[in-house]
């Protein structure tokens, strides 16, 4: 995937950003808060905290961003992302819809199907996310996971939820 | 004193030794085990996961077997670190350093043959610490009132954010981020609904296990996936006897062993400062004291050894805070405190008191487990190799049934399935950010305790919020969180680096930065 210059510089100030989503963050946390009742430093509200916790939080979110404004960063180039970049090297749309498509099937067919269908789906959905995925081995890995699953969660654990029914109300 | 840790430790063997509590530690290290050796599991995301099942255990039996997949988990680590150069778990880094380099000499049996002993030496040193010191702390930490069980949370919750990995204030933003997700739900105070957004099914709060599996399960999939190389197996060809040491090995293992043992359990009594930092620390010193420094690095056994030892004997002894003070050191802890908390058990000082079989109890199995470790790794160190080759591509959709049917039975409901996927993209999105999710299971864990903490303070005070300077116990903590505040400020100011991890990592700098983040990466070779 190739972006423009500009476009990688933007995306490259990753602590811009890590500070601006804790800037809103605390801004959110704060405007909600204070609709709870703050009361006083004797009797809390249950408004106090949050409301404080959001405040810090707007403060973290200023440093954070002002630092990678300032030019030195905060030398973090070694943590998880690597690099300054927001996105990775190769970033992988396909495989992290797949991977939060995924419970999304569990909740679905489990709801209207039962336990069964909804494990294999889960699996199926999960499994297409790699780039060397095949239909066969897809199917493969999801009736092992789902016969194993479901001998286990089901008649072992007692996981109360019917292995396989049909709620016609769609 | 000493014979009332004796005879406590006496009966937590009885505990310990009861059948299905020896059949749950079983369980525990043996998973813990293999998800050490596994690339791109870590004992995070295999907790939380098995955190469902252990609802319906007594107390005891959970946390045995939880505790187990901990330190089970640090064995298997140090396999693949040696024969793979795979440092899937941070502690594990520097291991690779000398292990991988002893492994292409063909000596890296000896290696794991060593640091199995080492590890037990380690981690009996710290469960030895934890028997002597832990009632200790707790009879100085029963006198603490509300302010100061408030300030020591406050120090805690500092220390785990700004020592642990990556940049100190962006801990802290994560910190906060955490307390307020705790705060999420009914107020128990006064019964009012916060944050819920009219959700009924958010009352109770965030669900422990959705938000665990989110940020550490769902999360480190998204950062994993098709990101993983293929394994190199090239040198995984090792049998129980290649694993015996010559006479000549041990006498040169014996010294750093030890050193790396009291390392760790320095280290350990730091809040904050875990096993990663540890072994960093512990590779470090044991370079600077050798008289011939440049041979680190191409395969010395004191290198692989001292930081095993510092990391195994620093993950027992992070268990003594967590236990006696209610205060975890870092999400592993915070974790394990939050099963004790849904098996309905509060955490804190009165902890050993009010329920000695689980104290002792877990002490004893340590021992138990670490024995069974011990024996489970010599002859099975050949199937652990094997399972080295799993593919990710067969690893992370088994793993995602086992989120979603693992938060789905928490409460036998749908919603929080749905809570996993938002929290697991929120999370991702952190990661990609540069933050480290870990310190938010830390403020989430402690956040209804210290809210509770500091409303009792301030009615206790009449509303003066300069009871927590006033107090001199509490004084002290709050002096210490503004010492640490002041020198992260401090070292900043002067370009140094505040934390020890960068600093340790110049010195052994044959590790790539991302091969120090629990991130699978291509082998260097």
């Amino acid at each position: 995937m190739r972006l423009s210059s500009s476009l990688r510089e933007l995306i490259g100030k990753r602590d811009f950003y890590a500070g601006g989503l804790m800037l809103l963050l605390g801004l959110g946390i704060t405007l909600k808060g204070s609709s709870y009742r703050g009361g006083t430093l004797m009797h809390m509200g249950p408004g106090f905290l949050p409301t404080a916790l959001g405040i810090i939080l707007v403060l973290l979110g200023i440093s954070i961003a002002a630092a990678s404004l300032s030019g030195d960063g905060d030398g973090d180039s070694h943590g998880h992302g690597g690099g300054e970049s927001i996105l990775p090297e190769h970033p992988q749309w396909w495989a992290w819809f797949c991977i939060l498509m995924s419970p999304i099937a569990f909740i679905m067919f489990g709801r209207y199907f039962g336990m069964l269908p909804a494990t294999f789906a889960c699996v199926f959905v999960a499994a297409l996310g790699d780039k060397t995925a095949t239909w066969k081995g897809t199917i493969i890995l999801a009736t092992v996971v789902t016969v194993f699953g479901v001998t286990l969660f089901s008649y072992f654990l007692q996981v109360p939820m019917p292995i396989l029914t049909f709620r016609g109300e769609l | 004193m000493i014979e009332a840790a004796l005879s406590g430790l006496w009966y937590g063997f009885g505990v310990a030794l009861e059948p299905h509590n020896i059949m749950w530690c079983f369980v525990g290290v043996l998973v813990g085990n293999m998800v050490g050796v596994l690339p791109g599991m870590g004992p995070l995301a295999t907790i939380s996961i098995l955190l469902p099942l252990t609802f319906g255990m007594k107390p005891v039996g959970a946390i045995l077997m939880l505790g187990g997949v901990m330190y089970g988990a640090q064995y298997g680590g140090a396999i693949c670190s040696i024969l793979l150069n795979l440092p899937c778990h941070p502690p594990h880094a520097v291991t690779c350093l000398d292990g991988f380099p002893m492994t292409k000499q063909g000596r890296g049996g000896v290696a794991l043959g060593l640091t199995v002993f080492a590890s037990f030496v380690g981690a009996s040193w710290g469960i030895t610490e934890m028997i002597f010191l832990s009632p200790i702390l707790v009879r100085v930490a029963l006198q603490f009132g509300p302010a100061e069980v408030c300030s020591l949370m406050l120090l805690g919750l500092l220390a785990g954010s700004t020592l642990a990995r990556g940049s100190p204030i962006k801990g802290v933003a994560m910190t906060v981020v955490g307390l307020f997700l705790g705060s999420v739900g009914t107020d128990l105070e006064t019964g009012s609904e916060r944050y819920t957004f009219g959700m009924t099914e958010l009352d109770d709060g965030i669900e422990l296990i959705a938000l665990a599996l989110g940020l550490f399960g769902i999360a480190e999939f998204m950062n994993s996936v098709n990101q993983v190389a293929p394994i190199n197996t090239k040198y995984t060809n090792v049998s129980i006897k290649d694993m015996r040491p010559t006479k000549a090995d041990m006498k040169r293992a014996f010294f750093p062993m030890w050193r790396g043992t009291i390392i760790g359990s320095l280290c350990a009594l730091i809040p904050g400062t875990g096993p990663t930092i540890a072994s960093f620390v512990a590779y470090a010193t044991e370079k600077k004291i050798s008289r011939h420094p440049e041979k680190f690095g191409t395969g010395l056994i004191e290198g692989v050894v001292c930081p095993e030892a510092s990391t195994h004997s620093s993950v027992q002894g992070d268990f003594i805070p967590t236990m006696s003070l209610g205060i975890p050191g870092d999400a592993v802890m915070a974790l394990l405190l939050g099963a004790l908390m849904i098996q309905g058990i509060v955490p804190g000082p009165q902890l050993i008191t009010q329920h000695p079989d689980i104290f002792w109890g877990l002490v004893a199995s340590f021992w138990i487990g670490n024995i069974m470790l011990v024996l489970l790794n010599v002859p099975l160190i050949g199937i652990w190799v094997k399972m080295l080759a799993i593919p990710y591509r067969f690893l992370y959709p088994s793993a995602m049934f086992f989120v979603c049917i693992g938060v789905y039975a928490a409460n036998n409901d749908f919603f929080q399935v749905g809570e996993v996927v938002v929290i697991g993209l929120f999370g991702y999105i952190l990661l990609r950010l540069g933050f480290h999710p870990a310190p938010i299971l830390l403020g989430f864990v402690l956040g209804s305790r210290f809210e509770e903490n500091f409303r009792r303070a301030m009615l206790i005070s009449r509303g003066d919020i300069f009871v927590f300077v006033e107090r001199p116990i509490s004084a002290v903590f709050v002096a210490l969180c503004a010492l640490l505040i002041g020198s992260q400020i401090y070292f900043r100011l002067r370009g140094a680096k505040a934390d020890l991890e960068p600093a340790a990592e110049n010195i052994v700098s044959g590790v790539p930065p991302e091969l120090a983040a629990q991130r699978v990466s291509t082998p260097a070779e």
